[in-house]
């Protein structure tokens, strides 16, 4: 029979899950994986935090709890302790009862409820041609997000200069100027993804002064907080910054990395407003997106980061447990810069501690990428990133080794 | 004075906000019921308003099947990592199971992609937006009327036109047959049929087996698309199998279904979103192209479906004794339903109601349409501080061997 579909394409598949794919099916047993950005144990294995643990075993004992449904915008106790998470403790802003939040799924639900939102009620109704500028590179499920939310505009900023191999601040902030008013601009808050490469302070304080003044939007995506320095506090230093200059914006926070949660889909729109009236109204619309998708978000991760954050010892053991992965994030920078120094590989190899986060930009291009998969079995997108967490110190040697052949053979 | 007032300079842009023209969304319906309840006071009061089963204390019911599960899982120490776009591969193929059954040629021959979803409303999201996007021939959705009243800004956000069929029938609070073959016959082809598979919400009125296999003729005379919606397979008549009977007729009559599926209320997990999309397609090799578009679509939305729900479903789904005391459990649960729903009419007939309540009998699944009117659900609710939607639905799940007398005496007085 003529079928409905028969016309329905074959997709190409989302890059990243190829990788992986490709990679379990290699037979290599040399093979290293430093495609999905996840993190990994020096043993090459997926970390459950021991505070989770802990709290799993909390919430199975529990018999008070059950599986009910949430409040259509998530778990109360997990959204205000997650939005201080992003704000602090002692923000003026939710001091003031102008910060809100919905609980989504994950850091890309939480960008997909912005986005739509955004799109019917940002600058009046229909914001379809609004510009939504993302980074040059950035995540690629950014622009994704986005235009099915219906943006028909999205723009790349400049970032990322590959000749340097840092921020182009010059051609940031020229875009920032050039941009039109009121275009919305999705800012990486620490560990930017893929480039590894942040603003400084004073390059934050710069480009928050462009969009104030020239009515830019505010659309932070913190999918890295506690990743970047080991530090929560000193990772959301950007998005505090913005809050103190008296931004409106929306900050999409994940906790699928810094609380290992990945499945779980734990995630947080927090919203800041200008006051609790506006606030409110903003939250009524949200509701409504949220109705149409998911009508309530899963409850099983929220209460965990819920009780992990608001019981102080708990809280301890998580910032602990966020230490430790970055922790050997930067054990694992500073020895492969080392070895690659040693080899006397060809070029500068500093971005490599410079940068932050869980990726770095190796500089490696696509033809060097090609050799490295094929040759020698290391899996890395097409882009040149590298997933840090994929390094253990029993494969950093076989990483380094190939590295220095790619590069020394192929051009 | 006034010449002060002349030199007050107005409030600086810094001040005004980017939200300052969103309005404020009109209340949920339903949830303002709940919120209505929340705050009365009255020790007799009932909330017969929202959808989740309650036990004959009023109380939520955990499955003994999904605590045992849980023990389960939780003593393999699994790790957290992405599951696929599409979802568990443990979970969406029992689901497709135990929608389409054993015996299923589909599944024999690979022809259905089932994945995992955000429970029924995030199906529902997929399941609208997929069709927005590859069924061109049509941007029509017909919906029962009335329908679950969330369909209407799914399939609307999606991009499509909101039609309707007669259903139900106010009169006799049953189905309207002959209504909805006249308005199937006369719908364009290839348009959009959504189908309650079963206990129909709100109206709790199905088809008879007869009359469902005259609609599945029609329907293929007239080449539409079926969309079924199946929420309560279990619920309805307390056996799986039963409950899945149109879905699997019209899959037998050679309708290339979609299907939405709830884990919802069978298997008590609401907060855990668990649910699955499926597409009965020509073959295998439609199967890849579908599943593929069908990622293309996941992946801005959430990216990944949740761990926990799925894994205790799949759990149950594929474990025979946990899924021996789930079917128990699940005919408990629509046991319990169904002797509300005598008691109910039994208690209204002592009350000496001259009413003809066999619909509360009749009807099946969680809700009931009572047949009252806004006025008196109004009454109900000011008077005896009873909380149903103003359609006159009532959540039979609210309804206890504790309080289904006052809930007669109730309903009479303001009846009668």
């Amino acid at each position: 029979i003529m079928s409905l579909f028969g016309e329905v394409p074959q997709a190409t598949p989302v890059a990243v899950f190829k990788l992986s794919n490709d990679f379990k099916e290699d037979a290599n047993p040399k093979k290293v994986n430093l495609g999905v950005g996840a993190y990994r144990t020096d043993e090459g294995q997926p970390w459950v935090l021991p505070v989770v643990k802990k709290v799993e075993k909390i919430i199975v004992a529990d018999n008070s709890l059950n599986h009910e449904y949430l409040a259509i915008l998530g778990l109360p106790e997990f959204r205000s302790s997650a939005s201080k998470i992003a704000l602090g403790e002692d923000s003026p802003a939710i001091q003031e009862n102008r910060v809100g939040a919905v609980q989504c799924l994950g850091g890309t639900g939480a960008l997909k409820m912005g986005a739509e939102f955004l799109r019917r009620w940002y600058n009046g109704n229909d914001n379809t041609k609004t510009p939504v500028y993302v980074s040059a590179p950035t995540w690629e499920n950014h622009n994704a997000v986005f235009a099915n939310a219906g943006f028909e505009d999205i723009r790349p900023y400049k970032y990322w200069d590959a000749e340097k191999r840092g921020l182009d601040l010059d051609g940031f902030l020229g875009d920032l100027e050039s941009a039109p008013k009121h275009s919305i601009f999705v800012l990486h808050a620490c560990a930017h993804n893929p480039t590894g490469t942040d603003p400084t302070h004073v390059e934050w304080m710069q480009v928050a002064e462009v969009m104030k003044r020239r009515k830019l939007f505010v659309f932070f995506d913190s999918a890295y907080q506690g990743f970047a320095s080991g530090c929560l506090d000193k990772d959301a230093w950007a998005v505090r910054y913005f809050v103190t200059q008296g931004f409106e914006m929306f900050c999409a926070q994940s906790f699928s990395k810094n609380f290992g949660l990945y499945n779980e889909r734990v995630g947080n729109l927090t919203i800041v407003a200008r006051d609790s009236d506006n606030l409110k109204r903003v939250l009524s619309q949200m509701e409504k997106i949220v109705r149409v998708t998911w009508s309530n978000p899963p409850s099983q991760g929220a209460r965990l980061v819920a009780i992990t954050l608001n019981t102080p010892e708990l809280f301890a053991e998580w910032w602990d447990n966020v230490k430790t992965m970055a922790d050997r994030v930067l054990l694992m920078r500073a020895s492969l810069q080392a070895k690659l120094q040693a080899l006397e590989t060809p070029g500068t190899w500093d971005h490599i501690t410079q940068q932050i986060g869980m990726f770095s930009f190796t500089g490696l291009n696509p033809k060097q990428v090609e050799y490295m998969i094929k040759e020698r079995s290391i899996y890395l997108m097409a882009s040149g990133r590298i997933n840090m967490c994929g390094l253990t110190t029993k494969n950093i040697d076989y990483v380094a080794e190939s590295i220095h052949e790619t590069v020394v053979n192929v051009q | 004075m006034y010449l002060l007032l002349l030199f007050v300079s107005p409030p600086p842009i810094c001040c005004s906000s980017w939200w300052g023209g969103v309005q404020m969304g009109p209340p949920d319906p339903i949830l303002g019921v709940s919120e209505a309840f929340k705050r009365d006071t009255s020790p007799k009061k009932m909330n017969l308003g929202v959808g989740a089963y309650r036990d004959d204390h009023g109380k939520p019911f955990v499955l003994d099947c999904v605590r045992k599960a849980e023990a389960l899982i939780s003593s393999k120490q699994l790790d957290k990592e992405y599951l696929a776009i599409g979802g568990l591969g443990d979970f969406t193929k029992s689901c497709a199971l135990l929608a389409l059954g054993a015996d299923s040629e589909v599944l024999k021959s690979g022809r259905n992609i089932t994945v995992q979803t955000i429970s029924g409303t995030g199906s529902l999201c997929i399941g609208a937006n997929f069709l927005s996007r590859f069924h061109s021939a049509s941007r029509d959705v017909y919906l029962p009327k009335p329908s679950w009243g969330n369909h209407t800004p799914i399939f609307r956000d999606a991009g499509m036109q909101l039609k309707a069929y007669r259903y139900y029938d106010p009169s006799t609070c049953g189905f309207d047959f002959n209504g909805a073959l006249d308005d199937i016959s006369k719908m364009p082809e290839k348009s959009v049929i959504m189908l309650h598979a079963c206990a129909h919400n709100p109206t709790g009125v199905d088809p008879k087996p007869e009359q469902w296999k005259e609609i599945a003729d029609l329907v293929k005379k007239r080449d539409l698309l079926v969309f079924f919606d199946m929420a309560y397979q279990g619920f309805a008549s307390g056996d799986i199998d039963r409950d899945a009977w149109a879905v699997r007729h019209f899959i037998e009559q050679g309708h290339n279904i979609v299907l939405s599926q709830s884990f919802a209320k069978n298997m008590g997990l609401y907060g855990e979103r668990v649910g699955g999309f499926t597409v009965v397609c020509n073959d295998a090799e439609e199967v890849k192209r579908v599943e593929s578009q069908l990622k293309i679509l996941i992946r801005p939305i959430y990216s990944n479906p949740p761990m926990n729900g799925a894994r205790i479903a799949a759990t149950i789904l594929n474990t025979p004794d946990l899924y021996k005391i789930w079917l128990g459990e699940v005919h408990g649960m629509a046991n319990r339903i169904i002797k509300m729903r005598e008691q109910l009419a039994a208690n209204l007939k002592s009350e000496g109601s001259t009413h003809n309540w066999q619909h509360v009998i009749d009807q099946i699944g969680m809700f009931c349409f009572t047949g009252l009117k806004p006025e008196q659900v109004e009454r109900l609710t000011k008077e005896f501080s009873v909380y149903m939607t103003k359609d006159g639905r009532i959540s039979m799940a609210g309804v206890t061997s504790g309080n289904v007398g006052y809930l007669a005496h109730g309903i009479h007085a303001v009846t009668k």
